[in-house]
């Protein structure tokens, strides 16, 4: 046996120009394309070097979602890495998104991990600036930031489709990849979100993944603002939502996460609730009804730090699938056979 | 001085008609520079710079100045040095995520920019900072990228010119962002100079 074919029984992927429209071959992109409501979910990363691990992680996620986000060391915290992650789940054949944040890696390291992450298959990346380092697990490191989010996103759009590195030299075969990037709508300065999102829009995103919506009239104002710009229609937005385990916790999202908006009268609604964590998914479940009827919402991003394990019947729930069956769960036959 | 930096964007309108002025006398003065050599007077511009900068905006030298982008308000004083807008992170009152006690340097950027005439260029993508320039002087790399532009020169660099290429809307509104002028010795890679 050749050692070509060898690479694609073990399901490894061939590089492969993207559909004729489209900037990648991803399923995400696919799915967004057709105008169906895409759900995405973000995994926790293991601290762990065993590849068990990450499947295990991703489970729960797979049956309900287009595509598994892998974070890169959120909130500054240190995982295994978001690459790594993306590599073994999509030669598993789960659809991933590679975060990509400039934090902890310059624009040489960047460049070639995007070329790295395609080769083995990933098409999907979110362009992050990164929280800053003071509020992980490791204050002392040095903070990167030599690109920011949106000059990530004209760097890997250059390399994409101009089919050169910042540096001018050429790559033979460049990576085909659909590029996203992330907003906060509920963050100061909220009048001048939008016209952020229009900046990397501008830069290259072709879709967005916010932040966690719990301020509905917030979003709404920044959505119509949105819809004014006419920025819907040259981008999927797809409102990130998570459910709260309990006021406590919300609180403690609030204070010492960086980027978290929680209006009060969430949390008091979590106070009052028997079983603050069936409330929390119930808020989660009514939130997501709530953001479909808005115009110019492409899908969900779920973010359940520590509650993955709820995702799938909160999805199921909100019923935003509406019988679509779910791309990633198809594909986890090429997954490979765990006893 | 934090004060002053402050001061700067709610006087962002004033600011940006001195820095016109400012360029089309450093753009007026190339004759006398290429004369003189840029690689000579690199360095006592890039010291007054330095200081009138430093009083105004907390300027660091970064060598590639976008103040007229970004409501004169230098995003050099941004912890994560976003060149392109506030972080998800911005607390409550327009505060700083990294440094609470300061106020988010693309806060004030955005207020700047409503103040100026070109406000609006605050939307344009920048470049991300070529570190090689650091402690350069941006003045006089405008004044030599406005020359050369009449000289129809550019750079033999091919880094510089897709940088310019990727970034073209930037390189129209701020040159020294995604400089295409040859740069004189002095002016590059002065932190790794003794």
């Amino acid at each position: 046996m050749s050692a070509d074919a060898q690479g694609h029984q073990a399901g490894l992927n061939a590089y492969e120009a993207p559909p004729p429209g489209h900037s990648s071959g991803s399923r995400l992109e696919r799915v967004l394309r057709q105008g169906r409501f895409a759900v995405t979910a973000e995994l926790n990363p293991p601290d762990s070097a065993d590849p068990e691990d990450v499947f295990e992680a991703a489970r729960p996620l797979a049956e309900v979602v287009d595509a598994i986000n892998a974070t890169d060391a959120s909130g500054a915290n240190c995982h295994m890495s978001s690459i790594g992650i993306c590599s073994l789940l999509t030669r598993a054949g789960y659809g991933t998104i590679y975060q990509i944040s400039c934090r902890d890696r310059n624009r040489i390291a960047i460049q070639g991990d995007a070329l790295g992450a395609a080769a083995m298959g990933v098409r999907n990346v979110l362009c992050l600036t990164g929280d800053g380092v003071g509020v992980g697990d490791q204050p002392g490191a040095k903070p990167v930031f030599d690109l920011d989010s949106v000059s990530l996103l004209r760097a890997l759009k250059t390399m994409r489709d101009e089919g050169v590195f910042l540096s001018g030299r050429k790559i033979t075969r460049p990576p085909p990849l659909f590029l996203g990037a992330a907003e906060n709508p509920c963050v100061t300065p909220v009048e001048w979100r939008p016209d952020r999102l229009k900046k990397k829009i501008e830069a290259g995103a072709e879709y967005i993944q916010t932040n966690y919506i719990f301020d509905m009239p917030q979003f709404e104002a920044f959505m119509a603002r949105v819809r004014d710009l006419g920025l819907h229609e040259k981008v999927f937005i797809l409102a990130g939502v998570g459910p709260l385990a309990s006021a406590r916790a919300a609180r403690w999202m609030r204070s010492n996460v960086p980027g978290i908006h929680i209006p009060e009268h969430v949390i008091e609604r979590l106070e009052k609730a028997d079983k603050p964590g069936e409330e929390g998914k119930r808020l989660c479940v009514e939130l997501i009804q709530q953001i479909r009827e808005i115009k110019g919402i492409a899908g969900v991003h779920v973010m359940a730090y520590r509650r993955e394990h709820q995702v799938s019947e909160i999805i199921m729930e909100s019923g935003v699938l509406a019988g679509r069956r779910p791309v990633a769960r198809r594909q986890r036959a090429a997954a490979p056979a765990k006893a | 001085m934090y004060r002053l930096r402050l001061w700067s964007v709610r006087h962002a309108r004033g600011l940006e008609r001195l820095y016109k002025w400012v360029e089309g006398t450093m753009v007026a003065l190339d004759p006398l520079f290429a004369r003189i050599g840029y690689a000579r007077v690199e360095r006592p511009v890039a010291v007054l710079e330095s200081g009138v900068k430093g009083l105004l905006f907390d300027c660091e030298m970064c060598g590639q100045c976008v103040l007229s982008s970004t409501g004169m308000s230098c995003p050099m004083n941004c912890p994560k040095q976003l060149r392109n807008g506030p972080c998800g992170g911005v607390r409550p009152g327009g505060f700083c995520e990294v440094k609470p006690w300061m106020r988010c340097v693309w806060v004030d950027a955005w207020d700047g920019a409503q103040r100026m005439r070109n406000g609006a260029w605050i939307s344009e993508v920048l470049p991300p900072v070529d570190r090689s320039l650091k402690g350069s002087s941006s003045w006089l790399r405008v004044a030599r990228e406005k020359a050369a532009e009449r000289r129809h020169s550019e750079t033999k660099s091919r880094a510089r010119r897709i940088v310019a290429k990727a970034f073209a809307g930037a390189r129209r509104n701020e040159p020294a962002s995604a400089p295409l002028a040859e740069e004189p010795p002095s002016a590059v890679n002065r932190e790794a100079q003794p």
